[in-house]
């Protein structure tokens, strides 16, 4: 690819910190400020996510996990707001920052796909012109080389005839050809850290295959940071390296991905990989876990977890349990994570 | 695995009921307000008979255009009658019609609208031509052209506002049925082979209703304000009947001497409008389908 | 089931589908044929023929665009075929349903909040349709009301509650409930897990497992998660543009495929434990459109066994081994190429 020569050497990137990693989150609680106690969605999550590091971010619906993502991208929906904590992006505190700053790190250093691209494509525009967008403000390349870089973008995202596709409006698109605008569209810039909520959900599983591929080969050749916002454990597994597995707004276990599957040290965590179907092993019986997850407003006191869990004991309900590491390089938020100590097939 | 697990797995883990009870209905600020004004108008209306001594229509040319005091606590008017009286027989007249009147379009219309959406075909093509030709005309000039041609009085200012407001409920009952008979509901209800007469009434209705109800309050609003304006025309309720709209009338030719005359009723009007807009907004809160949720 | 004209080895089907077609467009009025120039039609099905046996799950995979929802609407019914055959427990169901004929084939949705009227208690909706067809007399409605929720897992004391007071996994135990209410012959589930979570979704297969098993329930599974097929199916067809490409027992259709498509979609797949295999096999592009099938075989455009032949002939649904049967010229060519990491066989 070495036509493209965009992002990298012609955005000007600040220099990398070093010590540091790319993106830094501590403590961070996400909610919605009412009149009594503010109602906390997300609470306390600390994640850091280093170059290169593709980050999967697993959870139920409710989970908070969505809304973590949106937080480090400055997307919350209103009236949700960050409550308190540190988003901090190459030594950056992103949160303390002018908005004005902030929004010029979006596109050049930090880039966000989303699930539906039809909702996040402007239906007017043609999509070579909204890809070029990016590069013509971030970069200050004149129309006609930001259009040719498009062109390439949309190339390199596998885009079949991208000269001819670059005229098309979104609703002319197929969803797996609109996804990968969105991707063309996020990585034009060239940035170092790409946010995703959920991009192959909505899209057949072949064409799944084709994006998560087409992604992993994008951060590869670019070294950019990924976090990977997905219900499905399985294209965690083929996507991305390291996990964190939330729970009713917390994260409740972080480690590699080979090592978490293999022998999982949360209860939920072993739950999730318990309950859904996996291709490799058809004759394993699926086990369900019981009950749902608790309503934001009312979740019980200590673990989120404990009501569900087949591992509670009395200390469980009396406070929430911290995330700790219980194995090299791996963290769970767990009173009883010595007792989870079987290896899954 | 067994089922037995499953089943014990989901016991006793259901919801608790939510905000179906009254006291949702009563923290709703603005239908609560929008109640009590309605609310208060009505009973001032049925009670106008035990609520003062005097005649609405009885003359009394000797206490003519009286400024308010103890007796008239808002005057009289050219004939001598107190202006409170007829204002109180005024919202009988006023009221009733407002309500009557949106009651047959609102039946008619979605009825006709709940059916072409339902059914679609050549039905709904004739029904919404129907509608547009009707929606080309200006609500004000079709009315006052119909109770021209009918004769005034109370009749023909139902039948008027009917023929030009039941378009309305049918577009939106059109439209919400078409939006409701796409929900899988309704096709489960077709495969347990019932009737369509039976999916649209028991099925469907209680699901759109409300839309039209919605706006029936704001109808109201519409209908008591073009019977105001109709009386104010001469097109009306026949004197002497008090009528808020023939009181603004017969008011304007003393507004420079006597402005109460002629501005009391047009409160009237301001207040029962600005209650039915509360109600409408606050009955648009209550049922609107996310709140349900 | 006197016309011997179908397959000689007329298996038991409480669900039977023969050359059924289903055409979309084609310009009726003049209007519209002198403004878009010539007839444009979509075909959304295209000679189907599938049959279901007594107790058994099939299930029904393929893309977006393949017909899979087309096919079950004709099903139940709320579609009519342009021409061919469906039959219920061999008798043939009429297009347009009247009471009994629809009772016959029940459907399983996949939302399952657009799929109960939220004005509807639970108790309602099952009395209203076991009143309706006669099911059990009107003083044992209760009990049959208990029984039903009982068989997917919920207890007596739901019946006054409202839609809106359940999770998603328990309205789709209801959808369940009110499907077996009228005793259907056919349960057609279309994605019935896709819309839950993943703890969810094991309750939800466990329960339609239990269903077959119990009851002896025959159910149509329609889904596009095939970790979720091979987990609960007995049987897999595959459909692609119009057309069952592919149809074969679970463990033989995921371990010894024979379509190039159904190969396709094996190596599409996520996995869990495995990482993914690179053999070529993975399909560029997407599926073409509908409105525009490749003349031969339908696949052949995306296919990398297609030769010359592929691109002249059509290949009809053959048999290619025990109850094994596959549209595809290279079927036998394809059986040599093993998947790497197949799944282990069934037990």
């Amino acid at each position: 690819m070495s036509t493209v020569q965009t992002g990298a050497t012609a955005s000007g990137h600040q220099p990398l910190a070093t010590g540091v990693p790319l993106l830094r989150v501590h403590d961070l609680s996400v909610g919605v400020r009412s009149t009594g106690r503010p109602v906390r969605i997300v609470e306390d999550v600390s994640f850091d996510v280093d170059p290169g590091q593709r980050m999967g971010i697993v959870g139920e619906s409710g989970s908070g996990k969505s809304l973590t993502l949106r937080a480090i991208a400055g997307l919350l929906p209103k009236p949700v707001e960050v409550l308190s904590g540190a988003v901090e992006y190459n030594g950056a505190d992103l949160l303390g920052m002018p908005a004005k700053k902030r929004r010029a790190l979006m596109g050049p250093e930090i880039a966000m796909i989303f699930q539906e691209p039809m909702t996040a494509l402007n239906p007017v525009m043609r999509v070579g012109d909204q890809i070029a967008e990016g590069p013509r403000r971030h970069l200050g390349l004149s129309a006609k080389a930001a259009g040719d870089l498009a062109v390439q973008m949309m190339a390199r995202t596998g885009i079949p005839d991208p000269a001819r596709r670059a005229r098309a409006y979104p609703h002319e698109l197929s969803g797996g050809l609109r996804q990968r605008i969105m991707i063309a569209m996020a990585v034009s810039c060239g940035p170092r850290l790409l946010l995703c909520d959920e991009p192959t959900t909505a899209l057949d599983v072949t064409v799944q295959l084709q994006v998560l591929r087409l992604l992993e080969r994008l951060c590869e050749d670019t070294g950019t940071s990924l976090v990977f916002v997905t219900h499905d454990l399985a294209v965690v597994n083929q996507t991305c390296s390291e996990l964190a597995v939330m729970y009713a707004g917390h994260i409740v276990e972080s480690g590699r991905v080979k090592d978490t599957f293999r022998q999982p040290r949360h209860p939920y965590t072993r739950g999730l990989l318990e309950s859904a179907p996996d291709f490799d092993r058809p004759d394993r019986a699926l086990v369900p876990i019981p009950g749902f997850p608790p309503n934001v407003s009312d979740r019980p006191a200590g673990c989120p977890f404990a009501p569900r869990c087949g591992y509670v004991r009395a200390h469980c309900t009396e406070a929430v349990p911290p995330l700790a590491e219980v194995a090299p390089g791996r963290l769970a938020a767990c009173f009883e994570s010595d007792r989870l100590d079987e290896v899954l097939a | 695995m067994t089922t037995v697990a499953v089943a014990t797995a989901t016991r006793a883990m259901r919801r608790p009921a939510r905000s179906r009870s009254l006291r949702a209905w009563y923290r709703n600020g603005t239908l609560m307000a929008g109640l009590v004004i309605v609310g208060l108008l009505v009973l001032a209306a049925v009670l106008a008979p035990w609520l003062t001594p005097y005649d609405p229509i009885q003359q009394d040319l000797a206490h003519a255009l009286e400024s308010p005091s103890s007796a008239h606590w808002l005057g009289t008017d050219k004939y001598g009658r107190d202006i409170l009286t007829r204002l109180l027989y005024g919202a009988r007249v006023d009221l009733r019609i407002g309500f009557l009147a949106v009651l047959i379009p609102f039946v008619i219309g979605s009825v006709l609208g709940a059916l072409a959406g339902y059914f679609g075909g050549w039905f709904d093509t004739l029904v919404m031509r129907v509608v547009d030709v009707f929606f080309a005309f200006p609500f004000y000039v079709l009315v006052i052209a119909l109770v021209f041609i009918l004769g005034a009085g109370e009749s023909s200012i139902y039948l008027a506002i009917a023929a030009v407001s039941w378009v309305s409920y049918a577009k939106i009952m059109r439209g919400e049925l078409l939006v409701a008979k796409k929900q899988d509901y309704v096709v489960a209800a077709r495969l347990g082979g019932m009737s369509h007469t039976r999916i649209l009434v028991r099925h469907i209705g209680p699901n759109v209703l409300s839309q039209a109800l919605i706006y029936a309050m704001s109808d109201i609003v519409m209908d008591i304000l073009a019977i105001v304006t109709l009386g104010y025309l001469g097109l009306g309720i026949a004197p002497p009947t008090a009528e808020w709209g023939s009181m603004i009338l017969d008011g304007q030719e003393f507004i420079t001497t006597q402005w109460l005359q002629a501005t009391i009723p047009g409160l009237a009007v301001v207040v029962t409008s600005l209650g039915l807009s509360l109600l409408g907004d606050g009955l648009s809160d209550q049922l609107s389908p996310e709140r349900r949720k | 089931m006197s016309t011997a004209v179908q397959e000689p080895t007329l298996e038991p089907s409480v669900l039977r589908v023969s050359a059924l077609t289903k055409r979309y467009g084609g310009h009726s009025s003049w209007l519209s044929r002198l403004t878009s120039g010539p007839s444009v039609a979509l075909k959304a099905l295209d000679g189907i023929d599938l049959h279901l046996r007594p107790g058994e799950v099939l299930a029904l995979v393929g893309e977006s665009g393949s017909g899979k929802s087309t096919l079950a609407k004709i099903l139940v019914g709320s579609a009519t075929p342009t021409s061919g055959e469906v039959s219920v427990a061999g008798q043939p169901a009429p297009a347009r349903r009247d009471k009994e004929s629809s009772r016959r084939v029940q459907m399983v949705f996949q939302d399952p909040y657009s799929s109960l009227n939220p004005r509807i208690t639970v108790g309602k909706m099952l009395s209203e349709l076991l009143l309706l067809h006669r099911i059990v007399p009107r003083s044992e409605v209760r009990a049959e009301s208990v029984r039903l929720l009982n068989l997917v897992g919920l207890e007596e004391d739901v019946l006054g509650a409202y839609p809106s007071q359940f999770s998603g996994g328990q309205r789709q135990r209801l959808a369940i409930a009110r499907a077996l209410a009228v005793r259907p012959d056919v349960l057609i589930a279309d994605e019935p897990v896709s819309a839950l979570d993943v703890s969810v979704q094991a309750t939800i297969l466990e329960l339609f497992a239990t269903l077959r098993s119990e009851l002896g329930l025959s159910i149509l599974f329609i889904a596009h998660n095939l970790a979720v097929v091979q987990h609960l199916a007995d049987r897999v067809a595959v459909m692609y543009l119009g057309r069952i490409v592919e149809v074969a027992e679970t463990s033989a259709l995921f371990s010894a495929p024979r379509h190039p498509y159904t190969r396709a979609l094996i190596d599409s797949i996520p996995r869990m434990t495995e990482t993914s295999v690179n053999d070529g096999f993975e399909l560029d592009g997407e599926p073409p459109s509908p409105y525009d099938v490749p003349a031969g075989c339908r696949f052949h455009p995306r296919c990398p066994l297609a030769s010359e032949v592929c691109r002249e002939n059509d290949p009809p649904l053959l048999t290619v081994g025990r109850a094994h049967e596959s549209a595809c010229l290279k079927a036998d060519e394809l059986a040599d190429i093993p998947v790497p990491n197949a799944p282990q066989e069934h037990a």
